[in-house]
């Protein structure tokens, strides 16, 4: 049976403002994957690491954090702070002897772009060929 | 403040591999302050075991609690709340805290969920720097108040070695040289006696080298 990831996305408002303008209809047609789950945040620089560890208890194959350029974050470091705590997590997860690329940051520019679906198919991509999370199917 | 970090979770998932049930333990002190075993981590700890013991296939269940401290005999003993809900305990505060649960409750198991590596301050954000050794006796009324136990690589008490180059530590060049910074204070300031002062042979029976410090106040004992 093919493996359909479970991706959560938790993305910026001003990097998602496609989400908006289009809405779930319209980014799939844009080619926007099915796996990709998005939860919008009013800054990445917002995001706890307990928020995007949960996501993988709760079942995410891969999970990814879209924010704002680097030097031109809207909130000026929400997105430099969110890009650390994503990187605390690709360490915890190497510890752990998961591959870190289940877990990624995006700096987007801000407003519609056609990177914010690439960055979901560059995801979708990856953890389809990565296979399931191997947090899945512990606990009995 | 002490400084601590935690540990990498493959380590303390290797101290809690036969436990099922794990008491995730915070201490609101100096850990606390320096990011590394409160509240927070005591959240992201407990979901970085689940996932562990997920990937094991393992069950697990955790309980997340954070003490006022865990050096005082009064706060260690609130864990008693928990009494046979937990099989092992992970302890994020300081050393001193772990210690104090295996001294107060000598049956449970208790692991170090953090690495205890100073006595420091921040000195930016997200950075910690050892100050203090805690050597039981301080020479910082001479050496204008910086240390050179806790700050020299070598604790000299009389000056700089050879090593010191531009005012930087032979050990890294981002380590000053407190020995250049001690000279340099000491004019500033114009301590001439100081800068002259020839430290006598040390006694570093109270810097732990005479076995385990106890402090006693008699003004303060019941």
């Amino acid at each position: 049976m093919p493996f359909t990831p479970n991706i959560q996305a938790f993305c910026c408002h001003y990097t998602s403002q496609q989400t908006l303008a289009e809405g779930p209809e319209g980014l799939r047609a844009d080619g926007f994957p099915k796996s990709v789950t998005i939860h919008r945040l009013v800054c990445t620089g917002k995001l706890e690491v307990s928020t995007l560890l949960k996501a993988f208890e709760d079942g995410a194959d891969g999970v990814y954090v879209a924010g704002c350029p680097v030097d031109k974050c809207h909130n000026l470091m929400g997105s430099q702070r969110a890009a650390k705590r994503v990187g605390a997590i690709k360490k915890a997860l190497a510890e752990l002897g998961v591959e870190p690329e289940r877990i990624e940051m995006y700096h987007l520019e801000r407003g519609f772009h056609p990177d914010f679906v690439k960055a979901a198919q560059e995801m979708d991509e990856r953890i389809t060929t990565l296979g399931p999370s191997p947090f899945q199917g512990g606990a009995k | 403040m002490i400084i601590a970090e935690r540990k990498p979770i493959n380590e303390i998932m290797d101290m809690v591999k036969d436990a099922k049930r794990i008491l995730v333990l915070g201490c609101r002190g100096c850990v606390t302050v320096c990011s590394a075993g409160g509240e927070r981590e005591v959240e992201i700890l407990a979901s970085l075991i689940r996932l562990g013991k997920q990937k094991a296939g393992q069950e697990v269940s955790t309980i997340e609690a954070t003490l006022v401290r865990q050096c005082d005999k009064e706060y260690v003993d609130s864990i008693d709340q928990w009494d046979g809900q937990y099989d092992a305990i992970v302890s994020m505060a300081c050393g001193v805290g772990v210690n104090f649960i295996a001294n107060l409750r000598p049956m449970a198991k208790v692991y170090p969920g953090v690495n205890t590596l100073s006595f420091g301050g921040s000195a930016e954000q997200g950075v910690w720097s050892e100050q203090c050794a805690g050597c039981g006796n301080c020479v910082l009324h001479l050496t204008g108040g910086l240390c050179p136990v806790a700050r020299c690589a070598k604790s000299l008490m009389n000056g700089p070695c050879g090593g010191s180059v531009g005012g930087r530590c032979e050990i890294h060049k981002d380590v000053p040289c407190i020995w250049q910074s001690i000279h340099d204070k000491l004019v500033r300031i114009d301590n001439k006696e100081g800068l002259a002062a020839i430290a006598p042979i040390r006694d570093w029976s109270t810097a732990g080298h005479g076995g385990p410090r106890k402090t006693l106040r008699n003004d303060l004992t019941v």
